[in-house]
């Protein structure tokens, strides 16, 4: 066991290697079984069927809508929706469900923490791990639209960075409510909250149809302001309400982000 | 030449809330040794090591790990520590080799190094043959094996094992002691909490007795022993008598009587002569044994007999 390593010992490690450290440990965790990538392949799979059934299929009976000065068919117009449905729940299945499974039940993160790792690292490494599979099941999406010509090479490339984005943002958020959960019930209440947007997040119908009232509340809602970025950029319709967008998914990003974090270490190294 | 200790504390405290767990103790842990916490559940065994594996901060008190400050220089001890925690948290998404190598990547350690030290503390732990199946279907013994070859990944100056061997069989605690004795001996200075007597007596140099948050006894177990108990101890049973009816009766035999529901203890320097005694003043016990005191004995008679659980 007496044995000499020319590893530098001491010196702490920079953030950035210490976030890499856990992608490595997830990409290891893919590769060693055909478990992870079943649960990869349906998140994939189910926008890509309500774009089907109803961007096409319930499509064909509704008129053109109107973006800007822009008449779009229905399926242009429900495709951004849906590629901003993939990339919250792509990123919110993995801070949810496996989130609160490594971080309750297997100790995933005690054991981590007991290395040079901190809550911050962990936060980033898990939710940048999160953005990356919310931006898989975007990039095909993206595809399928183009391939469906929904949307254009040009706008499919200026809308996937935005689909990054509201990866990270519904990630961060899905991570800091993990940290609050008690048990699998209260999943329940995150995955009704999740339809609930996945609904009337201006998905399916503009949200100008809705009373003002109601419009007003949406317009509170994250998945709006996804669905709004994501829909102006695939769509080629810019705004300057666009950088409202980009802003709150910034700040829900950094602000789930802290909370997770924060909360980490205050449960794990009490 | 005094080296720096390992561990230094002093006057430390930890509460949760009302509760405190750790009511102030002094501590020296010197490199190369092999240290332990000895103490029933509840005593602050592990609130401790958490606080030396800077997983807890302290609520008071003064605590060196390795000559830096665990509260600004968390990361940095962390990368020098190996932590074999109470309950094991191995990683049920990777194999057992993966384990290793990407545990290895926590403490900034390369790749190919990662991957060479793993297969030599696999070697070590014996499990080479497991590497590349997952961790669920490993024993007891080999998760607690692998969660110590996990430990030693970053070739720790200083290794904290939590209850190392609760839980498993006598094979593989004796298995696992073994190893433990292999790293102790090529310098590796262990610590490490128990309730097992035999297992502090068989790895630690120098231990200390924790009961209630606080440190009532420090010294090696021989010393402990030499201390607090007494060279020997008569165990005389009485047939379907109570054990306590017959206090009374040899009282003044020995140092001190404690009964238990099924035996008496007697303790004394000369084992044969108490029980000549006890024969002298005509009773006649089922069965007699006359033994060397244990830390066992040290341990009850330090933290009684009242179960804390």
């Amino acid at each position: 066991m007496v044995t000499t390593y020319a590893v530098v010992r001491g010196t702490e490690l920079s953030t950035p290697s210490r976030v890499a450290s856990i992608l490595n440990r997830n990409v290891s965790a893919l590769r060693s079984g055909p478990s992870y990538w079943l649960v990869l392949f349906s998140g994939f799979f189910e926008p890509v069927l309500y774009l089907l059934s109803i961007g096409v299929g319930v499509g064909a009976l509704i008129g053109n809508i109107e973006i800007g000065d822009k008449a779009l068919g229905y399926a242009a117009f429900v495709a951004p929706a849906m590629l901003a449905v993939s990339a919250m729940s792509g990123a919110l299945a993995e801070t949810t469900f496996n989130f609160f499974f490594k971080f309750k039940y297997v100790k995933t993160y005690d054991g981590m923490l007991a290395t040079p790792l901190k809550p911050t690292d962990i936060a980033i490494g898990e939710l940048g791990w999160a953005m990356l599979r919310g931006s898989l099941y975007t990039g095909c999406f993206l595809i399928v639209m183009i391939a469906m010509n929904l949307t254009t090479p040009f706008w499919a490339l200026a809308a996937f960075p935005a689909t990054m984005l509201v990866g990270l943002a519904f990630g961060a958020v899905g991570m800091a409510i993990s940290t609050m959960i008690r048990g699998w019930q209260d999943f329940d209440l995150v995955f009704t909250g999740q339809f609930a947007m996945f609904l009337f997040s201006g998905t399916f119908s503009p949200v100008q149809n809705y009373p003002l009232a109601v419009e007003i509340l949406i317009g509170l809602t994250p998945l709006y302001h996804a669905v709004e970025l994501v829909r102006g950029l695939a769509t080629g319709v810019l705004g300057w309400g666009m950088l409202v967008n980009v802003a709150y998914l910034a700040l829900m990003t950094v602000a789930g982000l802290m909370v997770a974090s924060r909360r980490m270490a205050k449960m794990l190294l009490a | 030449m005094t080296q720096e200790p390992l561990i230094y504390a002093r006057d430390l405290v930890k509460k949760f809330g009302d509760f405190t767990a750790v009511n102030g103790i002094d501590l020296e842990v010197a490199p190369g040794e092999a240290f332990g916490f000895l103490g029933p559940n509840g005593a602050g065994k592990s609130s401790t090591m958490r606080m030396i594996g800077c997983v807890s901060t302290p609520t008071s008190g003064e605590l060196r790990i390795l000559g830096m400050d665990p509260v600004r220089d968390g990361s940095r001890i962390r990368g020098r520590l190996g932590v074999c925690p109470q309950l094991d948290n191995l990683d049920p998404d990777l194999t057992v080799f993966e384990n290793l190598t990407t545990y290895a990547r926590y403490f900034g350690i390369p790749r190919s190094e990662g991957r060479r030290r793993a297969a030599e503390l696999l070697e070590f732990v014996q499990l080479t043959e497991k590497a590349d199946g997952k961790v669920e279907p490993l024993s007891g013994g080999m998760k607690r094996r692998l969660t110590i070859a996990r430990a030693m990944v970053n070739e720790p100056d200083l290794v904290l094992l939590d209850e190392p061997t609760t839980g498993l069989d006598p094979q593989a605690r004796h298995l696992l002691w073994e190893r433990l004795f292999r790293l102790k001996q090529a310098g590796t200075t262990l610590v490490l909490t128990t309730h097992y007597m035999d297992e502090a007596e068989q790895l630690c140099d120098r231990l200390v007795v924790m009961d209630g948050g606080k440190i009532v006894a420090e010294g090696s177990p021989r010393h402990l022993i030499d201390t607090y108990s007494t060279k020997e101890v008569v165990e005389l049973r009485f047939g379907s008598d109570t054990p306590a009816s017959y206090v009374d009766k040899l009282e003044g035999i020995g140092d001190r009587l404690d009964p238990l529901p099924d035996r008496l203890l007697l303790y004394s320097a000369d084992g044969e002569g108490a029980v000549s005694e006890v024969h002298r003043r005509g009773y006649t016990p089922s069965s007699v044994l006359v033994r060397r005191s244990t830390l066992e004995d040290v341990f009850l008679i330090l933290t009684g007999r009242t179960l804390v659980d």
